[in-house]
């Protein structure tokens, strides 16, 4: 025993692996608990003596400020809390409008990027170069200073039929509200839409069973046409519209689309398109020639060929990055607060937190927003990836 | 059947007829005046070194390759760009490739089943009875449902045959079919072939598989630098070739 420890003894405890491996960490955790416990201490000093009580209490104090954009009811005498939900709507739409837009641009660009005429490739090819190479935030300022900010007055709005009209406060349009014939509108077109579905079920499974094919599209436009328009034609028109018309000064009425919203949205799903284009493209290149050659080899039609072998296979390939993008728009909608759009930031991690100077409350929780909409995208984005994953092996 | 389907002087109709076939990738001329008559259920094959050409040929009769002078009749229809009559000759065309390029998105059985049920209108059952059928005929219905990226390399061509075969064919072409497979599964590939071969089909097939070549085909077609060098019967054609090119090749292959 002396002879086989002496090596060991040696050395100090240092040169032992184990006893080496259970000192760092102790002192790892014990530089960790210590620089927790700092922070706690040095915010709960700093909080007291500048007389700041923690906690969430501020929620239901009097907000006191206006807000030009909420989608709902808001007045200056609601809550902190109310401001909450209303810079949450906001980011969301944001959000929500945003990637429907990218998504459409973006595949209708990764398909142009791919195109056998030689304009459209180009075209879609400088879109894509330019637009993704330029900051968002250059983008959005780009829209809104350059763009709206010198569309002429309201007085001067350049207007599409009376109707709709462009200035440099946003975009004014007619506003539906409902009519005392919603109810049954809606009815019908729920009832027109249950008859499609149902129809299309049959027509897929008589064309499974006898091979025939049934004009599914054209009678479910019909259906989806005809039913609420008898229903227009009996009861009248289901809502009434607000059409703003122009005053002396002002244009009244109608929908207002603030120009920072437009602008917001515009960068954001101009930006994003053209990320969403290159993944859309490089998604159906990853589709070997092969797979093309061998669908047409067998008398497939190219339609058929991109809907039943191309595009589900390209697919896998573009939902992983398509989530990302998604993911980095609602991100950017945050940009929105440098040109003063009321979104979630520039609500609450700004005026909220200057006013009641609870920076440590507002943070938290405007960055636990940002975190649940993302993860929640991702959520959704990875159970569809899970069921048109390959299930090749 | 069509009237217009032109016939040889011995009144038998011709499946493919290529005539002075010119193709060229860009200054490099790969078709130089192909003529090539095949009869219905004539089992050719083509042979000849890497970049002769023949590939494209056969992938000129169902339009994956466009030729740019001569002409091409598959069962008397000339190849034109119209789309429509380009589908028409695929379907009846099956067409089977050196990898397989099976859907893999798809199970076997709707690998089998798609063509049949998109093209031919077939309704679901039917098609996965002709479906079941081929796949017997391969030997491989067990794997009806697995995807393809489960099989082996062998069973993944077989299937590709039987896809071909579930749009009942009037010719088949065969673009090296045994080059990607390991050695090993080269036999089970061939065997499928030969018994198609027996059943009567008309066959165009590209390969190096000489043995092949010698117990099925009817004639062997040497191509090179996009000619056709000599056709002849398999007997005359390994044993008394005629063309010095030929033999150097032949020399080659054939230790």
């Amino acid at each position: 025993m002396p002879v086989a420890t002496s090596p060991g003894r040696r050395g100090s405890l240092l040169s032992d692996p184990q006893a080496r491996a259970w000192i760092f960490q102790v002192v790892a955790v014990a530089a960790v608990v210590a620089f927790g416990w700092f922070l706690f201490h040095n915010t709960q000093a700093n909080l007291q003596h500048r007389g700041i009580t923690s906690g969430f209490g501020f929620l239901d104090n009097a907000a006191g400020f206006g807000i030009t954009q909420h989608l709902i009811d808001y007045s200056e005498s609601d809550s902190y809390g109310r401001v909450f939900w209303v810079g949450l709507l906001n980011t969301l739409l944001v959000s929500v409008i945003g990637i429907i837009l990218a998504t459409v641009l973006g595949f209708v660009l990764g398909i142009a990027r791919l195109s056998s005429n030689w304009l459209i490739r180009q075209l879609a090819t400088a879109y894509i170069e330019v637009f993704r190479n330029i900051p968002p935030l250059l983008q959005i300022f780009f829209w809104y200073f350059a763009v709206i900010g010198p569309l002429p007055g309201p007085r001067d709005s350049l207007s599409l039929g009376n109707l709709i009209f462009l200035n440099n406060r946003g975009v004014q349009m007619p506003a539906p509200s409902a009519s005392e014939a919603y109810g049954p509108f809606m009815l019908a077109l729920l009832a027109a839409l249950v008859l499609v579905v149902l129809l299309s079920r049959w027509a897929r499974a008589r064309r499974l069973a006898t091979g025939e094919r049934f004009p599914v599209f054209w009678s479910s436009l019909a259906l989806v046409v005809a039913i609420p328009g008898a229903c227009v034609l009996l009861f009248g028109s289901p809502v009434n519209w607000s059409v703003p018309e122009l005053q002396r000064f002002n244009i009244r009425g109608g929908w207002v689309v603030i120009p920072e919203l437009v602008s917001i949205v515009m960068a954001l799903a101009i930006y994003t398109a053209a990320f969403i284009g290159e993944t859309v493209r490089s998604g159906i290149q990853a589709v070997s020639g092969g797979q093309t050659e061998a669908a047409a080899s067998l008398g497939l039609r190219h339609g058929q060929v991109l809907r039943l072998v191309v595009i589900p296979q390209a697919l896998r390939v573009i939902v992983p990055p398509l989530t990302s993008q998604y993911l980095n728009l609602t991100k950017n909608s945050s940009l929105a607060a440098a040109i003063g759009y009321p979104d979630m930031v520039s609500l609450f991690a700004g005026t909220v937190l200057n006013q009641t100077g609870q920076a440590i409350e507002t943070m938290a929780i405007t960055m636990s927003v940002y975190l649940a909409i993302s993860l929640s995208i991702s959520l959704l984005m990875n159970a569809y990836n899970a069921r048109i994953a390959l299930v090749e092996r | 059947m069509n009237p217009a389907t032109p016939q040889t002087a011995s009144g038998e109709k011709l499946m493919i007829e290529m005539i002075d076939v010119n193709k060229w990738y860009g200054q490099f001329h790969v078709l130089k005046d192909i003529n090539l008559q095949v009869r219905r259920g004539e089992r050719i094959v083509i042979c000849g070194p890497s970049g002769s050409g023949k590939s494209t040929t056969i992938r000129c009769i169902n339009r994956l390759e466009e030729h740019q002078a001569g002409k091409i009749l598959v069962e008397g229809v000339e190849l034109t760009r119209d789309l429509k009559q380009i589908e028409a000759i695929r379907s009846e065309v099956g067409m089977v490739f050196q990898h397989f390029n099976l859907f893999p998105h798809l199970t076997v059985l709707q690998n089998c089943t798609l063509a049949p049920m998109w093209v031919r209108k077939l309704p679901r059952r039917e098609a996965e009875e002709v479906a079941m059928y081929y796949l017997e005929k391969v030997r491989i219905p067990e794997q009806a449902n697995k995807y393809p990226g489960q099989l082996s390399g062998g069973q993944q061509q077989r299937v590709a045959i039987a896809r071909a075969l579930c749009m009942k064919p009037k010719i088949m072409l065969f673009d090296e079919p045994t080059s990607a497979l390991d050695p090993e599964m080269v036999k089970e590939v061939l065997d499928t072939m030969i018994a198609l071969a027996e059943s009567g089909m008309t066959m165009l097939c590209v390969t190096h598989e000489m043995g092949f070549a010698r117990t099925v085909a009817n004639r062997v077609i040497f191509m090179d630098r996009g000619e056709i060098v000599e056709q002849a019967d398999p007997e005359t054609f390994f044993h008394h070739p005629q063309n010095e090119r030929t033999r150097l090749f032949l020399g080659q292959i054939l230790y």
